[in-house]
């Protein structure tokens, strides 16, 4: 042996050697470029979304300056107060009101691209403030969806001459749009918002919520602490195991199949929304929990069974508000996910044109995902914009939800 | 609103019982001589009070069901619905019109015929209000004066309220068993009543699919619903396309967080990964039919292929692709870190370099998991919807053209299930055998992936 | 305090020098300041305590630290008068020079000819099946292990016993042809049989190549060394020949340590 040079110390080993390295380097790029690539279609998913979200929020509008002197409208208090307020003010020929000013303004080529339902602005502005009726007021009106595409350099040749000559004159401008978050979905992009599909998507998570939480935590409570090792709980755990990973469409199918069957007169309401979800949910929260369960120690029970504590004092005592913080970490986990989710909802109706925010848990409402799909569907330009505003609205609530998750699970994991 | 009101009764009846349940005990242990009883009052409260609230929930749970049945019922046999017209659409919705009238949340009618039935509605409505508390107020009371008399100061609440705590543990633990069920039972069936008007061979191997809904439902024609196309699109995208995007990028940025990345590099990217990870499917579709597929067809235009689709298998799998990246990565992740630290020391003191030992050692060891995580991504991505009903496409190609729009049995699910044919119709009812195909197919693919990602980690422990 | 050396060791060509080594994971010392030879023809042992950084030592003669983040070396090691840490000896080539056999076995989940062929075809030793099987046969021979495996290659390496498959880590070891093998605590566990069949391995490997063994047996050490040093807290109290360490000790705490005082 020691008559030759080891073979690892030859040249040839060296010359290998470089080469090993070089193919060591490029594995380790390969390596970066994948997470690279990964993060960088996130930025650009982002970019893109706020990049276009960012007119979303946004719309042109017009100033018209309205005489309430000269309009001869009867501010009668007692009247304003009543709920069909808007339609008396509607008789009393308010719209035409509102066209003629507008074309004193706008001359009659631009008084023609108001919204069509922009008096109804002026008659909000009327009822929250009847003494306007007595002096002139200057109302921000939404244009047209043509002529808000004319603005944007799109649509047609001449809506796009009328929006440069309009806002040349300073008369037609883009405006923040702030109603965006309060407003439900119209047929209109100048007129839509979200708050219809947000107060849906809240009213479906409440429900989600206070199913799939007291429902999963006592199913890992039971499943963790007190179940005997049986075929029953063996069938228990790969049912919850496969639901996990059951595609969602199909808790849309049993949501149709099932819960419409019991409740036919409750399509597309968020407490059938909500119990769907609730389903899809459940696993997540039973197999989080479980695994925040399993990682109290055994000697905390030890401890308290010891002090002669019955079994369901240990776990109610003990080991669930151990275990809480993990389990609420999971739970958010599972909400988020049921936020963002659209298609089982599609299949138990919820993708109804709903005009007006759901009033309770059994009323028509959309979701927020929905939402964003019916108005990725529509041809108008102007939806473009606000699918993005809506995207953002809803990826915000869901960074939030996974933020507060990743907050809990940092603030409140432990090292046995 | 009825069934919340009841919801509330049940609980205040509830808390009354406990309150009243737990003075008693105390009164017990004031009187007895030793001053001690055989449970704290509290869980005589809590027997009382379980004794109350879960007979209550029973009814009002099936009283919820019930109770607008027995409405319907007793309006339709009113004289105002003689001349109703007899079925149908029409029917339901003059229906559905009186009753939002008459439980408030419309303010007036459109349909004139409804304007009889408002009256019916509601003073049936009524009168099952009223029976209903009754009811509730009947059940609670009977059931709290029973558990009430039982307490005594020897009575063992304790040990019985424990054993209805373990029931409802149970209980909740078998709604999984239940949901399993649910989906079966209801896909099995629908199924079934597909196939009673369809051939299941023309359904699994018929190449054209392009069912009807306008068609007449009692003659459907067979050749139009073969599933072949859609099982073709779904396995192109979900499975070649994506997977083709996903398993390498995936792996290698598990790799290269699990075997490179220094901890900093680390703790920002982990959290950027989850971020995309729970980015919502409609935002990916969105994006795939907004961005993706325009630029794919784009590059299609500038490379002479002038037949490019805008909706096109190859935007939606792209995406997807992108979609499952964080699921394969974390997937990975974990099975690399289950393969024992022995295994990496013993080969990095041979003197193989981190790549050699990374190709040849861990991945190698860690196969069946990553294989396992595979299968589920897989899995998810033939049940993604929301992507390729927003960016494959509704036509049932059966190529391999990666340009053109495809459909799959996702899309097929949602396009069937959403249009306007009526309930009975076949094609309606073949989503239900699509779904029964969809689930079985994933129920297969994350039972044999749980399986082997259980012995997996055996293997190593 | 400096380490007693024994100072009738006739100067053998040291394979390996430690000068003044300090290792540090992160703040804590947990070596201080060890200097040795370690000879070409012997074997040598490190014996000690629990937790005297015995183990420790091993890992920075094949820079196997160098795997764990916070460990910081200090000092010189060289092979062959090369500094490993400093000079542009590469840490792939090193190992492949080093060897080591771990604590406990950790065959790969490969076959057992994949095992053994493994770092001939890393390292590009070998460039065809012939020379392959050569030196797969040749390394289980010599590690004793090729009588029991020989008709049953292709089984996986981790379906042996646990002392076939430590000697199956030792064919793999010296499949590379190494200069120096690294044993840390190669026989902690194994069961008595096993374990004498390793020490008469390694008394048949002696000789070939620069053995350093870690062991806490003080008979294990007195079996198969000819060398020995004794560590305790981070420092090397003592080295010497093993005969004169075992029955002439300088140091106090050697010697309470060999009379089972404590450890």
């Amino acid at each position: 042996m020691s008559d030759r040079l080891a073979p690892t110390r030859t040249a040839e080993f060296e010359a290998r050697l470089k080469k090993r390295y070089a193919a060591e380097r490029r594995f380790k790029m390969a390596g970066l470029g994948a997470i690279l690539f990964s993060v960088g279609v996130l930025a650009f998913l982002l970019v893109t979304m706020g990049f276009n979200g960012i007119g979303g929020f946004q719309r042109a509008e017009m100033d018209v300056p309205i005489d309430f002197t000269q309009a001869g409208l009867s501010g009668d208090p007692a009247l304003l107060a009543q709920p069909d307020a808007a339609q008396t003010l509607e008789a009393q020929g308010l719209p035409s009101i509102v066209d003629f000013y507008a074309e004193q303004q706008l001359g009659s080529e631009g008084a023609a691209q108001i919204s069509a339902s922009a008096w109804r602005l002026v008659a909000d502005g009327i009822i929250a403030d009847p003494t306007i009726l007595r002096e002139t007021v200057t109302f921000s009106l939404p244009a047209s969806p043509k002529l808000a595409a004319g603005l944007n350099g799109e649509g047609a040749p001449e809506m796009r001459a009328l929006a440069k000559t309009l806002s040349d004159e300073g008369k037609l401008e883009t405006k923040l749009d702030l109603g965006f978050l309060e407003r439900a979905d119209a047929t209109d992009p100048q007129q839509v918002g979200i708050w219809g599909a947000l107060k849906g998507s809240m009213l479906t998570m409440i429900v989600t919520l206070l199913m799939a939480f007291p429902i999963g935590v006592m199913a890992a409570l039971y499943l963790e602490e007190y179940a005997p090792k049986n075929r029953w709980t063996d069938l228990i755990e790969v049912s919850i195991n496969n639901l996990a990973a059951v595609p969602s469409i199909i808790f849309g199918l049993l949501g149709l199949a099932v819960f419409l069957w019991i409740f036919p007169n409750m399509r597309s309401a968020p407490l059938i929304g909500g119990m769907t979800l609730a389903l899809m949910t459940m696993p997540v929260i039973v197999i989080s929990g479980r695994n925040a369960i399993k990682a109290v120690p055994p000697s905390i029970r030890d401890g308290a069974l010891a002090v002669g504590a019955s079994p369901v004092q240990v776990v109610f005592h003990h080991v669930l508000p151990l275990a809480l913080p993990g389990i609420l970490t999971g739970t958010i986990i599972g909400m988020a996910r049921a936020l963002g989710e659209t298609a089982p909802l599609l299949m138990i109706g919820m993708r109804a044109f709903v005009a007006t925010p759901p009033q309770d848990f059994t009323s028509p409402a959309t979701v927020l995902p929905v939402q964003i799909f019916l108005w990725s569907d529509e041809i108008d330009r102007g939806f473009v914009e606000r699918t993005s505003a809506a995207i953002i609205v809803l990826l915000i609530f869901l960074l939030l939800m996974n933020g507060l998750a990743i907050y809990l699970r940092n603030r409140f994991e432990k090292k046995w | 609103m009825s069934p919340a009101i009841l919801l509330v009764l049940a609980l205040g009846l509830g808390l009354a019982g406990w309150l009243a349940a737990r003075a008693r005990a105390w009164t017990f242990r004031r009187d007895s001589s030793t001053g001690r009883i055989a449970a704290l009052p509290v869980y005589h409260a809590w027997y009382v009070a379980l004794w109350i609230v879960v007979p209550v929930l029973v009814f009002v749970g099936l009283w919820s069901v019930i109770a607008p049945q027995l409405i319907s019922q007793s309006v339709l046999s009113s004289p105002a619905a003689a001349d109703l017209p007899a079925f149908g659409f029409q029917r339901d919705a003059i229906l559905s019109e009186a009753r939002s009238v008459a439980s408030g949340s419309a303010k007036a009618v459109f349909n004139e015929a409804a304007n009889g039935l408002v009256e019916p509605y509601r003073a049936a409505m009524a009168r099952y209000n009223v029976i209903g508390v009754l009811a509730t107020l009947v059940i609670a009371f009977l059931a709290g004066a029973w558990s009430f008399l039982r307490i005594k100061p020897d009575f063992t609440a304790r040990t019985r309220v424990e054993k209805a705590v373990m029931t409802i543990l149970l209980l909740a633990s078998l709604v999984a068993i239940l949901t399993t069920l649910g989906i079966v039972v209801s896909l099995v069936f629908e199924t079934f009543r597909f196939f009673g008007m369809v051939s299941p061979l023309d359904f699994m191997f018929g190449t054209h699919w392009g069912p009807d809904p306008m068609s007449n439902p009692d003659s459907p024609d067979g050749s139009r619903y073969g599933a072949i196309p859609l099982f073709w699109g779904t396995i192109y995208i979900g499975a070649i396309i994506a997977m083709i995007v996903a398993i390498p990028l995936g792996l290698m940025s598990a790799i290269y967080l699990t075997q490179y990345a220094n901890p900093t590099l680390r703790k920002w990217i982990k959290p950027a990964l989850e971020v995309l990870a729970g980015v919502p499917t409609v935002v990916y579709g969105y994006f795939a039919a907004l961005t993706v597929a325009p630029a794919i067809r784009d590059a299609a235009f500038a490379v002479g292929i002038s037949n490019a689709s805008s909706e096109s298998a190859l935007a939606a799998g792209l995406v997807m692709g992108v979609m499952i990246i964080p699921f394969v990565s974390s997937m990975a992740d974990d099975s690399i870190a289950a393969v024992p630290q022995a295994m990496r020391d013993g080969s990095l003191a041979m003197g193989a370099t981190t790549s050699e030992t990374i190709r040849k050692v861990l991945v190698p060891a860690a196969l069946p998991g990553i294989v396992a995580g595979v299968m589920l991504a897989v899995s998810r991505a033939i049940g993604e919807t929301m992507i390729v009903v927003m960016a494959a496409g509704a036509a049932a190609n059966l190529t391999g053209n990666p340009l053109e729009a495809m459909t799959t049995v996702t899309f097929q699910i949602v396009a069937m299930l959403t249009g306007e044919g009526s309930f009975d119709h076949p094609a309606t009812l073949s989503a239900f055998a699509l779904g029964f195909v969809l689930f079985m197919v994933t129920l297969g693919l994350n039972f044999i992936a749980l399986r082997v990602v259980k012995r997996f980690r055996e293997a190593y422990e | 305090m400096v380490t007693v050396v024994h100072p009738n060791l006739e100067d053998t060509d040291a394979k390996m020098s430690a000068r003044d080594v300090s290792v540090f994971y992160g703040d804590k010392k947990a070596i201080d300041d060890v200097s040795i030879d370690i000879p070409t023809k012997y074997v040598t042992a490190f014996i000690g305590p629990s937790g005297c950084g015995k183990s420790t030592f091993l890992r920075t003669l094949n820079r196997m630290n160098d795997t764990i983040p916070s460990a910081r070396v200090e000092g010189e090691i060289t092979l062959d008068g090369e500094d490993i840490y400093r000079s542009r000896m590469d840490v792939v080539q090193l190992r492949a020079r080093v060897g080591m056999v771990f604590q406990k076995p950790n065959p790969f989940p490969k076959s057992i000819y994949d095992n053994v062929a493994y770092g001939p075809k890393i390292h590009g030793l070998v460039s065809n099946k012939t020379e392959t099987d050569e030196v797969v046969e040749k390394s289980l021979r010599r590690a004793g292990l090729w009588t029991e495996v020989k008709d049953r290659l292709d089984d996986s390496g981790t379906a042996l016993s646990g002392g076939q498959q430590q000697r199956l880590c030792i064919a793999r070891a010296i499949a590379v042809d190494p200069e120096v093998i690294l044993m840390d605590e190669p026989c902690s566990a194994l069961d008595p049989i096993a374990t004498a069949k390793i020490e008469e391995l390694i008394d048949e490997l002696n000789g070939r190549y620069a053995i350093v063994i870690v062991t806490h047996s003080m008979q294990q050490a007195a079996r198969v060394s000819q060398r020995t040093a004794f560590f305790h807290l981070g420092k090397m109290v003592e080295y010497g020949r093993t005969s004169d360490i075992f029955t002439n000790p300088l140091e106090k705490r050697t010697q309470d340590y060999i009379t089972g005082r404590y450890g």
